[in-house]
């Protein structure tokens, strides 16, 4: 039995959210607070969520291949993203930025902003009233976004297949390794991935939703203490 | 010794505020909406006004023209808001020590002892804001801003988001705080018996536009402006026309008014509802008037009432006397009685 589509999609899911996480958080930051050509940004950054995954892909085989703009200097470096497990990550990163940062966003404009004056009157350093006051308050808004991204980038087909191919043992995940299944007619192994699939999907959801329902114990705990 | 001088537009809204205080309460009366929290909110730092000049202690905080903008961290200004702004993830220890640095961690934990100490917090520092009445969470916020040892003090309404019975013993609170604290305090409030209470003197605000500041008391029995006889709650108003150096005619109430001074350029009188009496006491001006309502309050009446020879049917063409509840026995409603007001009591408004 070859786990190997199991090690891929938990190594490139993983690897894309932690890029997406740090990207979209500072995206979102920055477009929350900005003010000029807030609807051209935010445009572009939404476009990965709207496109089909193979048209991102296809873009990015643009962009990375070998007369690409990114893929020349990386060729003059002797590097390669196209038909590698690297390659799969970046295409999973792209397709799951959107949900990080518009989750982020959302979070970051609900943010009671007398918190950020309160902050900023009592002296902290911008570094600090983002990483003490806003992150902590909007935390369940960022880590539900991140929360998506895991689980879009570990679902993600499309884009990657067109950036990192579909190579058994290389980049093929699990996604992939469904898709050579059902092209094979082996039917049991398209059975197995997806009740693999389905039992991450399931099991991430479940964390989250305990994750939420704690907090709300909690907080319904502390209020009780009150009186 | 603070120095405001700024102008900011927000689509149609206009703010256009002067005034200087020195080291002493300064209350900001205004209405919903007239400017008062981003006056603060200027002073502070966290918005930027269009264009003027603001300044501490003569340490230039804004200038348009040289180009000044010190960012809030560097203003040392410390802001009460409304609903305090207490960081929700940190303890009360943790709140209280958010706004202290520069200082060695020895020093830190010793000014947070002694702030929680002086607003009655002990026992709560591991406790989280949402465990706090509302009371205990203003002295929180009064702690972190207070062991920020910030050079002005502004509080924004610092009552509104309290049951009623719990004012009275924060005021109580609040006022000492005041008198401790060494440099200018501004208090922003629309209630006038908390400014009467708590503030020397009183910069009034109408629709962006600010007043003269003026001492408290002066406020109260010389308005000068109708919009700042409004806000000291001035009820009843009438346009006038000057008819002599003692009279004038009360358009909207249809009497012809002796005043003790001079009405010169005043284009509004006014009297406050609890001066208008309905005996005869031998005042000069008699405005037979009809009862409207008469609506008994906790502990006084109040009677609605129509001048006869009133034009229109427009608002202030009504007397609203307050009358404590005895002499209001044998009252109806449609009766036809006689308003006296004596001529000091009469305000005479721009």
């Amino acid at each position: 039995m070859d786990l190997s589509p199991l090690l891929i999609s938990i190594k490139v899911a993983f690897t894309a959210t932690f890029f997406t996480f740090f990207l979209g958080l500072y995206a979102a930051w920055k477009v929350a607070r900005g003010k000029r050509f807030k609807g051209v940004i935010d445009g572009l950054f939404t476009l990965p969520m709207v496109l089909p995954p193979t048209v991102v892909g296809f873009f990015l085989l643009l962009l990375f291949g070998r007369r690409g703009l990114l893929g020349g200097i990386l060729e003059s470096l002797a590097m390669s993203v196209v038909f590698t497990w690297q390659g799969a990550v970046i295409a999973s990163a792209v397709v799951a930025f959107p949900l990080m940062y518009r989750t982020a966003r959302g979070a970051f404009e609900q943010m009671d902003q007398t918190l950020l004056y309160a902050a900023r009157t009592l002296g902290m350093p911008e570094r600090e009233v983002f990483w003490r006051v806003v992150l902590p308050s909007c935390w369940p808004g960022v880590a539900a976004g991140a929360v998506l991204a895991f689980a879009r980038a570990l679902g993600e087909f499309g884009a990657t297949a067109m950036l990192a191919g579909n190579i058994p043992g290389k980049t093929q995940t699990m996604s992939l390794a469904i898709y050579s299944a059902v092209q094979n007619g082996d039917d049991e192994k398209a059975y197995l991935w997806v009740a693999v699939i389905m039992a991450i999907s399931f099991l991430t959801l479940g964390l989250m939703n305990y994750w939420t329902g704690y907090q709300e114990r909690a907080k319904r705990r502390a209020g009780n203490a009150d009186g | 010794m603070l120095t405001v001088e700024i102008k900011k537009r927000f689509g149609s809204f206009r703010l256009d505020t002067r005034f200087e205080a020195g080291n002493e309460t300064l209350a900001i009366l205004g209405a919903s909406g007239s400017g008062k929290s981003v006056t603060l909110q200027c002073v502070a730092g966290v918005v930027t006004p269009d264009e003027g000049r603001i300044a501490l202690d003569g340490r230039v905080l804004y200038d348009s023209e040289k180009k000044i903008n010190l960012p809030p961290q560097r203003r040392h200004v410390g802001y009460l808001f409304q609903n305090y702004a207490l960081f929700p993830h940190m303890t009360v220890e943790e709140n209280v020590a958010s706004g202290i640095r520069g200082v060695p961690k020895a020093e830190r934990d010793a000014r947070v002892r002694e702030k929680i100490r002086s607003f009655y917090l002990n026992g709560m520092e591991g406790k989280y804001p949402r465990q706090l009445s509302g009371g205990q969470q203003q002295r929180v916020a009064l702690a972190r801003i207070l062991a920020s040892e910030p050079l002005l003090l502004m509080l924004d309404e610092p009552f509104s988001a309290l049951d009623s019975y719990l004012r009275w013993q924060l005021e109580q609170e609040l006022s000492a705080t005041l008198c401790a604290f060494p440099g200018t305090a501004l208090f922003v409030s629309h209630n006038r018996d908390e400014v009467y209470r708590l503030c020397g003197s009183v910069l009034t605000m109408d629709r962006g536009r600010s007043e003269s500041v003026t001492p408290v008391r002066a406020l109260f029995e010389h308005p000068g402006t109708l919009s700042a006889a409004l806000l000291s709650g001035c009820k009843n108003y009438s346009r006038i026309q000057k008819t002599g150096p003692h009279g004038a005619l009360a358009l909207d109430w249809g009497a012809a008014l002796v005043t003790a001074e001079d009405p010169a350029d005043a284009a509004y009188a006014g009297i406050r509802a609890h001066y208008v009496s309905l005996e005869n006491n031998g005042a000069p001006n008699a405005v037979p008037c009809r009862i409207l309502h008469i609506v008994e309050d906790v502990f006084q009446t109040i009677v609605t009432l129509k001048p006869l020879a009133a034009a229109g049917d427009a608002d202030f063409s009504r007397l609203r006397a307050e009358l404590p509840k005895e002499k209001t026995a044998g009252l109806r409603e449609g009766d036809g009685v006689t308003a006296y007001i004596r001529p000091g009591d009469l305000m005479l408004l721009k």
